[in-house]
C-alpha cells in the first residue's frame, strides 16, 4: 500500500467511525465531539482530493461554526452530565435494519452503474478560478445564485433573531 | 473494487455516512442530536458533489459551487434550527420531540 492509500483509508475510517459513534453514544456532549471529528475527517478527504478551498470552508463553517453552535445549544438546553434515555431495542433494531437495507440497495445500484468520465483535460482548482467564476456574469458564472445565497443568509439571520428574541412582557 | 481509492470508494463512504445520518435521525429523540444527524446527511452530499467533480467532470467547477452553496444553506439551517430549539426549550423546558406536541392535532 502506498502512502496515498493509507491516508485515504485512515481518513475514511476516522469519518465513518466518528459518525457511527456520534449517532450511537448516549452522552450528548460526546456526540457533539464525535460529530466534530467526523467533519474533520471529511475536511481531510477534501484535502486528499486536492480541493483545498472546500476543505478550508468545511473547517471554517462546519467545525468552527456549526459544531460550536451545537455545543452552545447543548449547554443552554441540557444537563450535560446526564445520559440520554435509552431507546427501545425494537426501535433501534428497525431503524438499523431500514438504514442497512437502503444502504445495501444504494450500493448495489452504484456498483452496477458505470460512470462516464469526461475526456477533457482537468483544470486546476485554484481560489482564483473559483472566485472568478463565482462572481462572473457570463455563461458559466454563478453571480445570481451567489446573491440569492446572501439574501437567504440575511433572511436566516433576521429570522433567528426574531425567533429567539424574548420580549419583555408589557404591563 | 480495487485497493486504489477512486470514485467508487468515495461514493461508498458518502453513502455510508448518509445512512448513518438516517439511522441517527430515526433513533434519536432529542432535537439537538437530530440536528447533528442532518448535518451528517448534508455533509455526505457534499462529498458526493466533490467526488463527481473530481473524477467525472474535472474540466469544470460546478461541483465546487454546489458544495459551497450546500455549506451556506446548511449553516443557515443550523442557525434557524438552533434558535427554534432554544425557543422550544424556553416554552416547555424540554427538547424531546415526544414532549413538543402542542401543534399535533
Amino acid at each position: 500500500m502506498t502512502g496515498n492509500q493509507i491516508i485515504f483509508y485512515l481518513l475514511a475510517l476516522l469519518t465513518l467511525g466518528s459518525a457511527v459513534l456520534a449517532v450511537s453514544t448516549r452522552h450528548i456532549f460526546r456526540a457533539a465531539v464525535f460529530l466534530l471529528f467526523a467533519l474533520m475527517g471529511m475536511a481531510g478527504l477534501f484535502f486528499w482530493m486536492n480541493y483545498a478551498f472546500i476543505a478550508a470552508v468545511q473547517i471554517v463553517v462546519y467545525v468552527g461554526g456549526i459544531t460550536v453552535l451545537i455545543i452552545f445549544s447543548i449547554f443552554l438546553t441540557q444537563e450535560t452530565g446526564e445520559k440520554l434515555p435509552q431507546q427501545l431495542w425494537s426501535r433501534r433494531f428497525i431503524a438499523a435494519l431500514a438504514s442497512f437495507c437502503a444502504l445495501a440497495f444504494t450500493l448495489t445500484q452504484i456498483f452496477q452503474h458505470t460512470f462516464n468520465a469526461s475526456k477533457q483535460t482537468a483544470i486546476e482548482v485554484s481560489v482564483q478560478q473559483i472566485g472568478l467564476q463565482m462572481l462572473g456574469t457570463n455563461q458559466y458564472g454563478y453571480a445570481l445564485p451567489f446573491e440569492l445565497i446572501s439574501i437567504l443568509l440575511l433572511a436566516a439571520m433576521i429570522g433567528c433573531i426574531v425567533i429567539a428574541i424574548r420580549l419583555k412582557p408589557t404591563s | 473494487m480495487t485497493l486504489e481509492p477512486g470514485l467508487y470508494h468515495l461514493l461508498t463512504i458518502s453513502t455510508g455516512l448518509f445512512f448513518i445520518g438516517v439511522y441517527g435521525f430515526l433513533t434519536r429523540k432529542n432535537l439537538v442530536t437530530m440536528l447533528m444527524s442532518i448535518e451528517l446527511i448534508l455533509n455526505s452530499v457534499n462529498l458526493n458533489f466533490i467526488a463527481f467533480n473530481k473524477y467525472l467532470w474535472p474540466h469544470r467547477l460546478d461541483g465546487v459551487f454546489f458544495t459551497l452553496f450546500v455549506i451556506a444553506i446548511a449553516a443557515a439551517e443550523a442557525a434557524v434550527a438552533i434558535s427554534i430549539v432554544i425557543n422550544i426549550y424556553r416554552n416547555n423546558r424540554s427538547i424531546n420531540v415526544e414532549q413538543t406536541e402542542e401543534m399535533k392535532y
